[in-house]
């Protein structure tokens, strides 16, 4: 049985599915949902390192790269939002966060 | 190439399943523990591709960074988590049915590329140390700092916006607490730090 782009593939498209799914069904808890998108971002590297690999290009793991600072860059500025936020209201229901509505 | 697929398998499926109990986990802590698990299988199935370099990135900068700096705000946020899970079971059904409709699309398509696509006729990843002089790092470090260098810096500047955001997000001056100010205390001089006063006999100084 020889593992072809197609089984990484169906991998990455998986785990982006659980990504969707999660944030899906975890609408109030924000602290999951920003995990939920860095498992999309995961999915999104595994397809791009797998093209990479299979069409003998670099670029892809060059831009598989970047992706991983920008998603680094994401979970820290995000969680940062996240601790003002709970500071300001004791609580991190995403229901609640209407307060920009004017 | 048993042994691979044995492998990849092994892998492919601790990362699924890690990555489910991610969104279906009832206590965030033991989410954060199961992306640390999601990453390092991911981390494995990198290096079956042959693409070390970015394996290893994987491991330091997500279970190393990312996923501790997850640990560190879920443990110190006193939120009563239970409350936020109302709703699961009402978004379920919707979110199942998008769920299996994405991943048979993506699915689909995934196999159609890689059948019918660029890459049909690869042989596939390279061997480590099979007629490849270049290790994975060293091709990615000529291409990279070569063809890819403003990228590379523009990165930099990206992680740098963030590191500052966070910083002046998170920073907070607390009114009360004394705190010491060199410049104050440069620019002292006699005439502000002393006073001269003639108090009468029986009455002391108010302050």
């Amino acid at each position: 049985m020889i593992i072809g782009l197609a089984h990484y593939l169906a991998v990455a498209a998986i785990l982006f599915t659980i990504g969707v799914f999660g944030i899906f069904v975890n609408r109030k808890n924000i602290i999951v949902i920003l995990m939920s998108i860095e498992l999309m971002l995961l999915a999104v590297n595994i397809n791009l390192v797998a093209f990479s690999v299979y069409l003998g290009n670099l670029t892809g793991q060059i831009f598989a790269m970047f992706v991983l600072t920008v998603a680094a860059a994401e979970a820290a500025v995000g969680l940062a939002i996240l601790v003002t936020f709970f500071r300001n209201r004791g609580d991190i229901a995403v229901d609640d966060a209407s307060m920009m509505k004017g | 190439m048993a042994l691979q697929a044995i492998a990849f398998y092994l892998m492919a499926a601790v990362t699924v399943a890690s990555g489910f109990c991610v969104v279906s986990a009832r206590n965030p802590v033991h989410s954060v523990l199961w992306l640390i698990l999601a990453f390092f299988s991911a981390a494995g199935l990198f290096v079956l591709m042959g693409a070390e370099f970015l394996a290893m990135l994987l491991v330091v900068v997500y279970v190393g960074a990312v996923a501790v700096l997850f640990l560190f705000v879920v443990m110190m946020l006193d939120v009563d988590f239970a409350s936020l899970r109302q709703g699961f079971a009402r978004y379920m059904p919707i979110g199942l049915l998008i769920a299996v409709f994405l991943a048979a699309e993506m699915v689909l398509v995934a196999s159609t590329v890689a059948t019918q696509g660029a890459a049909k006729h690869s042989p596939g990843p390279l061997a480590s140390g099979s007629g490849n002089p270049l290790s994975n790092a060293e091709a990615i470090g000529r291409v990279l700092y070569t063809d890819y260098i403003y990228f590379f810096q523009a990165a930099g500047l990206v992680l740098l916006v963030a590191m500052i955001g966070a910083i002046v997000l998170t920073l907070r001056h607390k009114p009360g607490v004394k705190r010491q100010i060199v410049m104050n205390q440069v620019l002292r001089t006699p005439k502000t730090g002393m006073r001269v006063v003639n108090p009468k006999p029986g009455e002391g100084i108010d302050a």
